[in-house]
Parts: C-alpha cells; sequence; structure tokens
C-alpha cells in the first residue's frame, strides 16, 4: 500500500481501458508507477458491448500492441469468438473483430498489472489534484493520503459527476451502478478546467435460456484462427456463436406509443449523445421509414447466460424495456437481467490538451480516454497509452511521442480531439482518416514496432524478429521486381487455370501480381523463392505491389501534408498581436495553440490568408530575433 | 519552402497592348517548356534572357499566342525562385487563353499575395515591407472573398453544390458498407459506382462546354470577313459595325498590329478581325494572298464570305469559296438589287450546305437575315439566358479538369476490379476538387452525411 507522502514517477488514475494502458507503459518503460482505481472488481470494465475491434476500432488495437500494448495481447487470450470483417473488400478495411469474455478480459488484465515489476496497485478514491503554480504534484485520496507523482495521468471514464437515466428515474452512478466521482469533478472546475456533458447509453442483458434462438440468424466467428496481436502464437478455437434478429412494426407501435417516457424527449437529458450510437427510440423517429431493425444478441462471457442486445440502447422506464423486448422475434418469453440506461457524465474540452494529451493549463497532467470526449473502450487504450508513454518521457525529459495523421489512427483520433474539439462523444471511423490506405490492419508493425521499441516497450527479442520480417518484405519484393517470366507453354497454361490472360512477352513478376485474379500463391507456382516465404511476409509483398499505384498516390498527399507539419509554430506567437487576421481565427489560435502550421490549418474558421499572415509574422519575428542576439 | 510552382496574371486586368504571366517555383521552367514552342528548351536558355516563340497547348499543341517569355533562375528573382514571365498579347482573351495553358501545364493558381508572400519568406524582402505585405494579403484576401461570395450565390454554386452532394452521398454509402459491415445497408456494387461516376463525369463535361460557350462570350466570335475588291466587304463591316455600335480596340502586339472591332449581334458579340486591312486597302486576298488568308481564317470562329452578285463569279471568287467551305462560313451574296451576274445554285456547287445570305447592304437589306443566321449558327437560334452557367474562369476551369480527371481515376479503378474502398479515394479527391470551386472542402460534412443518411447504432 502506498503510505502518505510517498512518491512516485507517475500516478494513474483510473483502471479502465485508458488507465491500464497508461500504468503499464510507464512502468515498462521504467518508471515507478502508481495505479489507483475505485475498485479493484471493475478493472478493464466493458461496461457496454463485449466486443473488441472492427473498423477503425480494431486497427487501432493492432496499433496498440504494435507499440506494445496490452489490450491486444488480452483480447487474444480471453475472447469467445473473432471474425475479420470486411473480407470482400480492399486491405485497408479489413478489420478483426472480437466477442469478449467480460469477466475473463477483466481477470487478465488485473493479473497483467499485478504482475507488472514497477507497478503498484491500489484501490482508493482520488478527490484532488495537487497543483502548485500550474504544475500538478500528486492527488489527494478520500482516505486522505497525499500522494506525490512527477506526472499524473486522469482516466476517469463517465465517472466524472456521472448520472443514470431510465425513464423518469434520475440517480448520481458510475457506469453500472457504480459509485461515482463527484469532488474530483468539482476540483477539475476549480482548477479552471472547461467541461461539457455528454451522455451516452447501454441496452440492456437478457438470460439466454428465455430466448428461442431457432428464430434467429447464427453468426458464427471465423474457422480461420484470428489474433490481434503480433505476438500471440497460442489460438482459441472454441468459439460461441453470436445471434441476429430485427425489430418489427409492434416493437416500433409500442415505442411510438411511450414516447413521452422517453427521457430523450421529456427534456430529463441535456448530455449531448452520440449520432453514431443512437438510442432505439431515437431511431424509431428519425429514421420512421425504416421498418426493422437489426438486433444482434451476444453472449457476455463463456460462463454466463447473460447476453447483450446490441441495437436496442435505450434510457426507457424499465417496464417499457422489458415489454419492448417481448415484442421481438424469438424474444415473447424474455427475462431482462439488467436495464438499459442512459449515463451523463462531465468530459473535459479536448482542446485543452497539447497533441502529447498533456493539458495546457495544468504542467505534469494528462488526461486519456472517455475524459476526453472520446467514446470506445479501443479510442480510450490508444489515448492511455500514448499518455503513459509521455507522462514516462516527461519524467525522462524526452520530447513527447507525437503519431501523426498519416502514421496511424491513434494519430488521427488525437489529432481530431486536440485540433477541433468534439461536440459529441467521439468515434473513430474509417472514413476520418486521409491515408486510410496507408493505415491498414496488417501493416501496423510496420508503421509502429520502430517506435514502440525506441520508447521501450518492445523487446529485443520482439524487435529483432520484425526487423527479420521487414527485411524478408523488402527482399521478396526485390525478386518480384527483378523475375521475369516468359510466356513459355507451362506459364500460359497456368495463367489460363487462373482464369487471367496469356502473356505476349516476358513480364515482371512485380507487373503480373498487379493483376486482380493474380495472388502472391500464383507467383510461387510460376518463380518459386529460394527459401519459403512465411505467409505474413507474403501478405505484405502481394498487398504492397498490387496497389502500389493507389499507395503511391496517397504517400504524394502525406508529402504534402508533411511539408505543413514540419512549420513549427514557434512558443513565443502571440496570436493577439498579429494584425490582421481575422477574429474567429484569432480565437480558435488562442484556444488551440497548435504547435505546426499543418495542425493550425485543420482548425475550422482558420483560412490560408490567416495561415499566411501567420506565416510572415512568425517570419518577421525569428528575423528580429536574430538581428536582437 | 514551397515546393509547387504557381502562376497567376501579374499585369493589371483590362485592356493593355501587352500582359505578364508569372510562374514561380522549382518547377516554373520546367512547366513553361510544356507548352513553350521555339528555337531552344527553356530549360538550356540563360538566366535572365528572352525569347521568342510560342505558347501550344499542352495536350492538342495548338498554338495559343505568340510570346516573349524570360527565364530567371533561382536565387536573383522576385521570389528567390525560379521564375518565368510570359509576355502574351494584352486583353483578356490572349491572358486567359494563355493562363489556362500554364495551368493545363501543371502550375497552380496563386493564391492572393503568394507572389509578394514568397519573396518575403525567402527572404527577398525586407523587415521594413513586413506589415505592407500584411495588409496587401489582407486586402486582396478581402477582394478575393467578394468575388467568391458572389460566385457561391449564383448558379454555377448551386450546380457544383448538387454535383458534390451526388458524390458526397456515394462516399458516405461506401463510408457506411466499410464501417458498419454488418449493417443491413445495400452493399454499394462496382456497377452502381460506374454508373454514378459516368453521370458525374458527364455532369462535369457539360459544365466544361459551358466554358466553351462562356469563352464565346468572354472573347467574342472571332469574325474575319473575305471577298474579291469591291464585292461590298467595307460596307458590310460598316454596316454591321454602323447597326450595333463597334468598339474599336487597337492591339499593338510584338510582331503584328490588329484592330479589332467588337459588335454584339442578338446579344452574341463579334469579334471582326484584321477590319484595319479591310479598311485601307479593302482587298485582303491581294495583300496577304490565298495562302496567307486560309491561316487567317484557321483562328476564326466564323468567316463571312461576300460575293458580289452583279458580276459573274470569278476564279478568285472560286478559290476562295473553296477555302471558305472548310471553316464555318456564310456566303453573303451582295448586291441583290442588282441583275445577277450568275445562278445562285453555281455557288451552292461549290459549298454545299453552308448557309446562303442574299442582301443589298446598299439599301439595307437582309443585314437581319444574317444576323438570324450567326444567332443560329452559335446559340442554336436561342437568345442567351441572362442567368444560364458560364463557366469562364481559368481557375475554375483548371479545377473541374482536375476533378474530371480524377473520376476517370476512379471509373478506370471500376474496370480494374479495384476494391471500391480505393476507388473511395478518387471519388473523395473529386470531390475536394469540386469544394475548391466554391472555396468549400471540410471534411466534417462527410461524417455528418453518413449519421443523417443511416441509422446506424448500437
Amino acid at each position: 500500500m502506498p503510505t502518505s507522502g510517498e512518491k512516485f514517477d507517475v500516478i494513474v488514475i483510473g483502471a479502465g481501458h485508458a488507465g491500464c494502458e497508461a500504468a503499464l507503459a510507464a512502468a515498462r518503460m521504467g518508471c515507478s508507477t502508481l495505479l489507483l482505481t475505485l475498485s479493484l472488481d471493475t478493472i478493464a470494465y466493458m461496461p457496454c458491448n463485449p466486443s473488441v475491434g472492427g473498423p477503425a476500432k480494431g486497427h487501432v488495437v493492432r496499433e496498440v500492441d504494435a507499440l506494445g500494448g496490452e489490450m491486444g495481447r488480452n483480447i487474444d487470450k480471453t475472447h469467445i469468438q473473432m471474425r475479420m470483417l470486411n473480407t470482400g473488400k480492399g486491405p485497408a478495411v479489413y478489420a478483426l473483430r472480437a466477442q469478449a469474455d467480460k469477466v475473463l478480459y477483466q481477470q487478465e488484465m488485473k493479473k497483467a498489472l499485478e504482475n507488472e515489476p514497477n507497478l503498484v496497485l491500489h484501490q482508493n478514491m482520488v478527490e484532488k489534484l495537487l497543483v502548485e503554480n500550474g504544475v500538478c504534484q500528486g492527488v489527494v485520496t478520500r482516505t486522505g493520503a497525499t500522494l506525490y507523482g512527477t506526472t499524473v495521468v486522469l482516466t476517469t471514464g463517465t465517472y466524472l459527476r456521472g448520472k443514470i437515466i431510465i425513464g423518469d428515474l434520475t440517480y448520481e452512478s458510475g457506469p453500472n451502478n457504480q459509485q461515482p466521482a463527484i469532488r474530483l469533478a468539482e476540483n477539475l472546475h476549480e482548477l479552471g478546467f472547461e467541461t461539457v456533458r455528454f451522455k451516452t447509453g447501454t441496452p440492456p442483458r437478457v438470460n439466454k435460456q428465455t430466448v428461442d434462438t431457432d428464430q434467429m440468424e447464427i453468426q458464427p466467428g471465423d474457422d480461420e484462427p484470428r489474433a490481434f496481436s503480433y505476438e500471440t502464437t497460442d489460438y482459441i478455437t472454441d468459439q460461441l456463436p453470436c445471434w441476429l434478429t430485427y425489430t418489427n412494426e409492434n416493437t416500433h407501435q409500442f415505442i411510438r406509443d411511450n414516447l413521452h417516457r422517453a427521457p430523450m424527449y421529456s427534456g430529463t437529458i441535456e448530455g449531448q449523445g452520440p449520432r453514431y450510437c443512437p438510442s432505439i427510440e431515437d431511431k424509431i423517429v428519425r429514421f420512421a421509414d425504416k421498418n426493422r431493425h437489426q438486433i444482434f444478441l451476444e453472449p457476455e462471457g463463456r460462463h454466463t447466460l447473460e447476453m447483450y442486445v446490441q441495437g436496442l440502447s435505450t434510457s426507457l422506464p424499465e417496464e417499457v424495456q422489458q415489454a419492448i423486448l417481448r415484442t421481438i422475434d424469438g424474444m415473447e418469453n424474455v427475462e431482462m437481467m439488467r436495464t438499459g440506461y442512459a449515463i451523463e457524465y462531465d468530459a473535459i474540452v479536448p482542446t485543452q490538451l497539447w497533441p502529447s494529451l498533456e493539458t495546457k493549463r495544468v504542467e505534469n497532467l494528462f488526461t486519456a480516454g472517455q475524459i476526453n470526449g472520446t467514446s470506445g473502450y479501443e479510442e480510450a487504450a490508444a489515448q492511455g497509452i500514448m499518455a503513459g508513454i509521455n507522462a514516462a518521457r516527461k519524467v525522462q525529459k524526452k520530447d513527447p511521442v507525437i503519431l501523426d495523421r498519416s502514421q496511424a489512427y491513434i494519430g488521427v483520433l488525437i489529432d481530431d480531439l486536440v485540433t477541433k474539439g468534439t461536440n459529441e462523444p467521439y468515434r473513430l471511423l474509417t472514413s476520418r482518416a486521409e491515408y486510410r490506405l496507408l493505415l491498414r490492419h496488417d501493416n501496423a508493425d510496420l508503421r509502429l514496432t520502430d517506435i514502440g521499441y525506441e520508447v521501450g516497450l518492445i523487446t529485443e527479442e520482439r524487435y529483432r524478429r520484425f526487423t527479420r520480417k521487414r527485411e524478408a518484405i523488402e527482399k521478396e519484393i526485390g525478386r518480384l521486381r527483378e523475375t521475369k517470366v516468359k510466356p513459355s507453354p507451362e506459364v500460359q497454361s497456368l495463367l489460363r487455370e487462373i482464369g487471367s490472360s496469356e502473356l505476349d512477352n516476358a513480364v515482371e513478376l512485380a507487373k503480373l501480381i498487379k493483376r486482380p485474379e493474380i495472388k502472391y500463391e500464383h507467383i510461387q507456382q510460376l518463380a518459386p523463392a529460394e527459401e519459403p516465404i512465411a505467409s505474413d511476409v507474403a501478405e505484405q509483398v502481394e498487398i504492397q505491389l498490387k496497389y502500389e499505384g493507389y499507395i503511391k498516390k496517397s504517400l504524394q498527399q502525406v508529402d504534402k501534408m508533411r511539408k505543413m507539419e514540419n512549420k513549427q509554430i514557434p512558443k513565443w506567437v502571440d496570436y493577439d498581436q498579429i494584425k490582421g487576421i481575422s477574429m474567429e481565427a484569432r480565437e480558435k489560435l488562442n484556444q488551440v495553440r497548435p504547435l505546426s502550421i499543418g495542425q493550425a490549418s485543420r482548425i475550422s474558421g482558420v483560412n490560408p490568408s490567416d495561415l499566411s499572415i501567420l506565416l510572415v509574422y512568425i517570419e518577421q519575428g525569428g528575423s528580429h530575433r536574430v538581428s536582437g542576439s | 519552402m514551397d515546393t509547387d510552382t504557381i502562376a497567376a496574371i501579374s499585369t493589371p486586368l483590362g485592356e493593355a497592348g501587352i500582359a505578364v504571366i508569372r510562374m514561380s517555383g522549382p518547377e516554373a521552367i520546367r512547366l513553361a517548356d510544356r507548352i513553350y514552342q521555339g528555337k531552344v528548351r527553356l530549360s538550356e536558355v540563360e538566366s535572365h534572357t528572352v525569347q521568342y516563340g510560342h505558347i501550344v497547348d499542352p495536350d492538342t499543341k495548338e498554338r495559343v499566342d505568340e510570346v516573349l517569355v524570360t527565364v530567371m533562375r533561382a536565387p536573383r528573382t522576385f521570389t528567390r525562385e525560379d521564375v518565368v514571365e510570359i509576355s502574351c498579347h494584352g486583353g483578356m482573351i490572349p491572358v486567359q487563353n494563355v493562363l489556362e495553358a500554364v495551368f493545363a501545364a501543371g502550375a497552380r493558381p496563386a493564391e492572393p499575395g503568394e507572389f509578394t508572400k514568397r519573396a518575403f519568406l525567402n527572404g527577398r524582402i525586407d523587415l521594413s515591407q513586413a506589415e505592407a505585405v500584411i495588409d496587401f494579403i489582407r486586402s486582396k484576401t478581402d477582394r478575393a472573398a467578394q468575388v467568391a461570395m458572389h460566385q457561391a450565390q449564383g448558379r454555377l454554386s448551386q450546380l457544383i453544390q448538387s454535383l458534390r452532394q451526388d458524390i458526397l452521398e456515394t462516399l458516405a454509402h461506401l463510408a457506411v458498407n466499410v464501417d458498419y459491415p454488418e449493417y443491413d445497408a445495400e452493399q454499394l456494387t462496382a456497377q452502381v459506382i460506374l454508373e454514378k461516376s459516368q453521370k458525374i463525369e458527364q455532369e462535369i463535361d457539360q459544365l466544361l462546354n459551358t466554358a466553351r460557350q462562356g469563352k464565346i462570350y468572354r472573347e467574342g466570335i472571332a469574325t474575319v470577313i473575305i471577298g474579291r475588291p469591291n464585292v461590298g466587304k467595307s460596307s458590310l463591316l460598316n454596316a454591321l459595325a454602323h447597326e450595333n455600335k463597334a468598339i474599336v480596340t487597337e492591339i499593338p502586339g510584338t510582331t503584328r498590329d490588329v484592330i479589332e472591332e467588337y459588335v454584339n449581334v442578338r446579344g452574341i458579340p463579334l469579334r471582326l478581325v484584321d477590319t484595319a486591312g479591310i479598311r485601307e486597302t479593302e482587298d485582303v486576298v491581294e495583300k496577304i494572298g490565298v495562302e496567307r488568308s486560309h491561316r487567317a481564317l484557321e483562328e476564326a470562329d466564323l468567316v463571312l464570305m461576300v460575293l458580289n452578285y452583279a458580276e459573274p463569279l470569278s476564279e478568285d471568287d472560286r478559290k476562295l469559296l473553296q477555302v471558305a467551305s472548310q471553316h464555318t462560313t456564310i456566303v453573303v451574296v451582295n448586291k441583290t438589287d442588282l441583275e445577277p451576274g450568275f445562278d445562285l445554285e453555281e455557288v451552292k456547287q461549290e459549298i454545299g450546305d453552308l448557309p446562303v445570305v442574299r442582301m443589298s447592304i446598299k439599301k439595307e437589306e437582309g443585314l437581319n437575315r444574317l444576323e438570324e443566321e450567326i444567332a443560329q449558327l452559335f446559340m442554336e437560334g436561342k437568345a442567351p439566358s441572362a442567368d444560364a452557367t458560364y463557366v469562364s474562369n481559368a481557375r475554375h476551369i483548371s479545377l473541374l479538369k482536375q476533378s474530371k480527371q480524377h473520376i476517370r481515376d476512379a471509373i478506370e479503378g471500376v474496370h480494374a476490379d479495384v476494391p471500391l474502398d480505393m476507388i473511395e479515394i478518387d471519388l473523395k479527391n473529386a470531390w475536394q476538387s469540386l469544394g475548391e470551386i466554391i472555396g468549400d472542402a471540410v471534411k466534417e460534412d462527410l461524417i455528418d452525411q453518413i449519421f443523417s443518411q443511416f441509422c446506424l447504432g448500437k
């Protein structure tokens, strides 16, 4: 147990998906780390859907893994099903998704924390941040202990002034009836942080015994073994299915009849909810012409019959929820085990953060996860690992690691938050990424392992394995570029077999593989490599060559962006002194304080002429300094 | 610093003897070479020298204008980058044409004050001028904003917006297919993308076509009057000019002096070319010869070929008719008040289907019919309507062409079986290029569209 007055390098508040990654990263980077949580029983708790991954989110899990994070490894050990989504589309949007055993997921994560040498895990509620002269020094707990930390990472999830809403019923609460953090929320206001009120919700859970799955469509996992982590070698083969059913006209009529009891419409809810996660009542009002909505039943784990009713998020009164459930095919006799609810909570306006996730207002204080206005376990984990890395680097007096929009979805996520802010709980979507083709599920290791190694989260052994893979890819691509196949009878006959057109002249393998119907395995038949090629190497060779033209297009756009990104905005810039920029631009620039012209260009309300003037001003000030010195 | 090459007209707009188009950037000389024809390639000439040559369309290689080109290599230039200055003929027409060619070659339209900005950032202008630079950028921008505002309310903006909305809905649909693979939205197929892309391409083509019509409005229809001496060319010119209040413009050039007169025929501006020749000598054929008049005709949009009805068709008449029959020509048979010297059928044999108008300029007969014919030829008889959309700005044309190229890439992608989520890259580029025309390329639109078009969530 940490004693009052004890000093740590890094203190992490909250052990959700952000807090766990932050604490593990800091500890693994050699910092003495304290992780404080309200309850040791809710470590890495999934208060909403029992799944990890999917488009953009699954990409993020891979990125967290490539940086040396825990989420990928943990879900690989604890899932009940995995599926690769979008396999009919291009490789950039392949997306892995796992159904989790929620309890197992928590237990495994807790084990990882407990076994981490530099990490102290302790149950306690933080009531106050210790801040002196704008610098965070540590925390004060409810039990009165003062604990010092060189840096502090705050990951409060939906606990800050949390309020649960079910019909007319409202009460102060964290998720799933956990105790909310009230004092800490007040403390953040005292420190001058601007907060917003967000809302999210969760559907009811039902007992599988009372569901007739014969009336539903089965949704099994993939036969092929899958894993998020590049390190996983053991695969779970025993999988559980999910089930698909639909709402119907009766459901909709029933909801319409009870709309006046929905807090959404009675005005009980003040928080801004996410558009991508509307409640069932919201769906029926906004999309009145849709005569049915999908409902997925997802097991909450292996050792329980509790099922999550995806698609039926609601804050209608309890008895209405039960009645709605019973209008659905296969659920005529269903028993609701937990009631769905909406939850409101405080989030800080994320433009108050630097891209390192350190707050501008209080030095050495970092925030990550839902407190920054996001939603989703993966989004939280992504910020968690970055905040952990940067909190540790601050202790080590090193520059922060900032991923840009062409390096990772994590970069897109954080840049969006700190540059544009968000007026609803923010969820990652592939369409938020400009360079989606570069940010693929398959190449997260190629994009980020170097960085993970450099900060100290990737072991020597793993890094050696990675560099061998990278060299093998380069070597094989080189071979395919140099090797030509001639239109020999064997070659022509093989091409005919594949359904490809015959060759007129000798052609490089690298060109041949660009044909849509030609796969890497065909190349191996036409001209085998000397040494066997691993399947993950083959995958890279095929994707990188087949889509070379499009990848080049994206890289050209990245070059343009980089030029703007590389123009730094010095710290001495005073936007109030710049003559000629618009009022709106001045206000936004003062708020965001972008680090580069590139970041400035993404702020809404800052137009090209403002940027020109800013550039001129920087140049002018720079020359002043030179001549003055 | 910046690696793209910018271009803009750097002389004041309006009628002037010559105009200068300035290009600046690391690619300036290479890009200029793509549209320049002269004795030596610009990349091979010495710095700070002037070359004589022609600007040609980079695709068709058609000559656009006769020019003098000054090549100045970095760093001894205004911007401290490589600079090429093209001196072309003044007036809106040649300048816009040359500018279009420069953009087509790959230069980007300069932002307001960008040359000055580059000069400053590259250390060419000293500190005391910095304030002035800021004011300069501000004022230019305000003016540009006014212009943009004006256009934003116009029909062009509406058309572009509706085109963008079409693309946006497709993008949103593709995004939903990708981000919500299990959602029961219909999966977009390659066939649907192909059809949508082709439709969008057609609409961009239509807009580009209006650019050609817009050009007619901006530049007028280049009209040449030909005929033997004393057939009434001068009278025709005077009649057209008198009736329509000609505006005479003198255009001294580097190698030629041309006089043009603008007349407005039923809302269509005719630009009567080389009227000086007609007025002074009344004898274009003898002066420049049939061969050379043939070349003069090449540049004309409309040829008015005048015959004297009172005299038999001469050998010269027949030669000219043959030449004229290869162009957009109206044959004007003058002096129909006198005894006929030939049969109109003879003319028809020479020229086929070309329209023939009988006139007596002296008696003021037939001018109306001639004007009708002209209107018929260029506006299909329709009077131009005040609210029609014309794309007339070189920057708009260049962005429309870019959009079209992105759409072409998308269509080729579909044909090559490229996954749809990659084709989306091209569609998004098209959407952004179109957005630049109306000064609007905000990405949040897409996210908004996704959630208003589809009912998603857990």
